[in-house]
């Protein structure tokens, strides 16, 4: 076993420093999740893109680098420690781009992902619908063939960001006789400012308009947007769940970073006992994370696939995350109630974990029963 | 980079796992717990003759080390297996002696799995000071050999483990001996045997919550009892690469943060453990018990959690 980075890893880690110390904005942006945040964050994709630092693992034909798993992995731990801002083109980037590389066309790649690495087309995830969270496959939005072509019909809902973004990609009904609810299911994409597509804001935890409803009466997709076979949407959409819940979607990078920053936090309060052994175990588990992914990086670079060990992944970021934050907080004491402090928005964002992405009760099912082989119980 | 176990590595863990399934532990184990230490003493020569000790034993003194990867690899499987006896302080006495004019003397031994060493903790208890014949005392003026017999052996809440104190009188090997380095090897071998243990006790409970039926249908189908294995399933795995991570790197802060990762990882895993095994689960004769015990046992042992705590505050990982 060998953690150390070869010299082409280190001199990657420190061009991307270098660059990083020189771009990232001084004083934050504002919230991604308002209309003037999600702008000035699509301006910073573009500047990341301009250098070629959006998308640092995809092929160079896309925007990419083709600098591998390994020094994406170093390139978020530089990218979070430099206090750099959060990604408002993560959702394409995390879960469609994966899904366009494993099941897509290649003409479709060559459309998608270029103005995805930019932040020029930014991407909305329509999964959830209002009856169909947790049990997916009880989805009931429709696809319809039509003359080259889909019509969709239906409602989706907590589609994230999709208030300000371009496009979104989601699973849709196209074969209602099929005989069990995750079959005849079918990707696609589509154009959110299409006719009949009507987007309604919802105001998060905190008021702000992060996540919309998206309702859908006769949108017209073309054929070239289905992705993989139609009635295969199921299979497919199962292998993005796997990376956003695997490692792309919550980089260790970002947990070392905040980590260090509760250390910091709680030595200029004056290290406070009641928080000592609440802060040592952010960063052990931040380390954790970290290592964990290392060794899921070294074997995919073996050929090895992720499999269920991203449900585990999930819960284990998601309520780092959270336990990061409510230190943080409990620390600031009164001050801690402030809305506009980083760690409030930190706090309120993660808050959401442990639901999206699968709820960690679904995650749990999912590492009992196919890691431990336990027998399936009700759902 | 590359960060996890090759092919040599899994395989010398699947050999260990064998030697020691085919040894049946948990007879030895009750065995040793009564003092009877004779079949734990041929058990241990055999896991020296598979190289364990080697591991910490340079080769001039007829080891194969230093590999603490290896190592931790190896402990694994010695906690998975609940082998009694004085392991990890066996490993931290040939740190402790290796370059002094004392290696020639007992570290052949210690590596054939001949003598086994134990070492008194601060605070003063020895595990195993009955079963050891190298008795090793740090102290301010330097490394002693205890060579009185030592105090009676008094019962560890883990039955297996027989902590004494070691008498004052004796010799002394070394005026200044590597106690921080010996440390971090001890504890980075205990860290790695909690990881087993807590390994073990997951997958017998597994096993139990599959068989055992109520209400019509295994008690491993009710999702309470899932979700309680999954959290035990996650915080081992997380813990598995801080041992890995400490035995690469050897920082005093990574391996505190390894030896606290995985001791509460072991110790809520036997928690669950107990618990999902209903009553049987709290009996000394069902097997179940000689981890239950031992993963209370090992998260004080080289280090408390809080002692881990500080070494993770002060120097950050
Ligand atoms: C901030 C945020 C952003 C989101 N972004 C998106 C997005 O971009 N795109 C998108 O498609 N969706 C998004 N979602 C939706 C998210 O995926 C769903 O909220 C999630 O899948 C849970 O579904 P639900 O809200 O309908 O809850 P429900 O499914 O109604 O669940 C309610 C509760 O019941 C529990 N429960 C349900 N079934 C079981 C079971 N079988 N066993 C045990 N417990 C169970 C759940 O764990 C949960 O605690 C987002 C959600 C949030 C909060």
């Amino acid at each position: 076993m060998d953690l150390s980075l070869s010299t082409v890893d280190e001199e990657f880690r420190a061009e991307a420093r270098a660059w990083l110390a020189a771009h990232v904005p001084r004083t934050p942006l504002p919230s991604l999740e308002t209309a003037e945040g999600f702008a000035a964050h699509r301006a910073w994709e573009a500047e990341l893109a301009a250098d070629r630092w959006s998308v640092v693992s995809w092929p160079e034909r896309y925007g990419g680098r083709d600098a591998g798993l390994l020094r994406w992995l170093v390139f978020e731990e530089e990218y979070w420690a430099a206090g750099a801002p959060g990604r408002v083109g993560q959702n394409g980037i995390s879960l469609l781009a994966p899904t366009l590389f494993a099941y897509g066309t290649e003409e479709q790649r060559a459309r998608v992902l270029p103005p995805m690495a930019t932040g020029e087309v930014v991407w909305a995830q329509a999964w959830s619908e209002p009856e169909a969270g947790s049990d997916l496959a009880a989805l009931t939005s429709r696809a319809v063939r039509t003359d080259g072509g889909w019509l969709l019909a239906g409602q989706k809902t907590w589609s994230s960001r999709a208030a300000f973004a371009d496009r979104a990609f989601g699973l849709f009904r196209s074969d209602p006789a099929a005989p069990e609810p995750h079959q005849g299911l079918t990707y696609l994409m589509f154009d959110l400012r299409a006719p009949g597509v009507t987007v309604r804001p919802i105001g998060r935890l905190d008021g702000r308009p992060a996540f919309a409803e998206v309702f859908l009466d006769g949108v017209f997709v073309p054929d070239e947007d289905v992705i993989g076979e139609p009635g295969q949407g199921w299979r497919i959409a199962m292998s993005t769940a796997g990376d956003e819940r695997g490692i792309t979607l919550r980089s260790p990078g970002r947990f070392l970073a905040a980590a260090a920053r509760l250390r910091e936090l709680w030595r200029a309060q004056g290290s406070p006992a009641h928080a000592r052994a609440r802060v040592a175990d952010a960063l052990v588990r931040a380390r954790a994370y970290q290592l964990f992914a290392y060794a899921a990086v070294s074997r995919l670079l073996e050929g090895a696939r992720l499999g269920p060990e991203s449900s585990m992944n999930k819960v284990f970021w998601s309520e780092l995350d959270l336990a990061l934050h409510e230190t943080a907080l409990d620390l600031l004491g009164p001050e801690g109630e402030l809305a506009d402090g980083a760690w409030a928005e930190g706090y309120v964002f993660a808050l959401a974990g442990p639901v999206y992405a699968g709820t960690n009760e679904i995650q749990r099912d999912i590492v009992a029963e196919r890691l431990l082989g336990l027998p399936k119980g009700r759902r | 980079m590359r960060f996890h176990p090759d092919a040599g590595q899994r395989a010398f863990a699947g050999s260990l796992h064998a030697l020691l399934t085919a040894a049946g532990t948990p007879a030895v184990a009750r065995d040793w717990a009564r003092g009877d230490h004779a079949r734990g003493r041929a058990l241990w020569s055999r896991i020296a003759g598979a190289g364990v000790f080697g591991l910490a034993v340079a080769e001039e003194y007829g080891g194969a080390g230093p590999h603490p990867v290896d190592l931790a690899v190896a402990f694994v499987e010695l906690g998975r297996h609940a082998v009694p006896g004085p392991l990890a302080e066996t490993v931290g006495a040939a740190v402790l002696l290796a370059g002094s004019a004392s290696a020639r003397r007992f570290l052949p031994e210690l590596a054939a799995g001949t003598e086994l060493a134990t070492v008194a903790a601060p605070g003063g208890w020895a595990v195993d000071g009955d079963a050891a014949s190298v008795r090793l005392r740090p102290a301010a003026e330097g490394l002693y050999l205890s060579t009185a017999p030592p105090g009676p052996a008094r019962r560890s809440l883990d039955p297996a483990r027989r902590l004494t104190r070691l008498a004052p009188a004796g010799e002394l090997l070394r005026a200044a001996a590597p106690y921080d380095r010996a440390l971090l090897w001890t504890r980075l071998a205990t860290a790695a045997q909690a990881l087993g243990v807590g390994l073990a006790l997951l997958d017998r409970t597994v096993d139990h919550v599959r068989r055992r039926t109520q209400f019509g249908v295994p008690v491993g189908s009710f999702q309470a009892v899932k979700h309680r294995l999954a959290d035990a399933k996650t915080a081992l795995e997380f813990a598995r690469p801080l041992v890995f991570g400490a035995a690469v790197s050897l920082r005093p802060a990574e391996v505190a943060a390894a030896k606290l990762a995985a001791g509460e990882a072991a110790y809520t895993t036997a928690r669950t453990a107990l618990h999902l095994h209903g009553a049987i689960g709290y009996t000394a004769e069902y097997d179940l018990s000689l981890w239950l015990t031992k993963a209370r046992a090992l998260r004080s042992a080289w280090g408390t959690p809080e002692e881990c705590r500080d070494l993770v505050l002060a120097q950050g990982l």
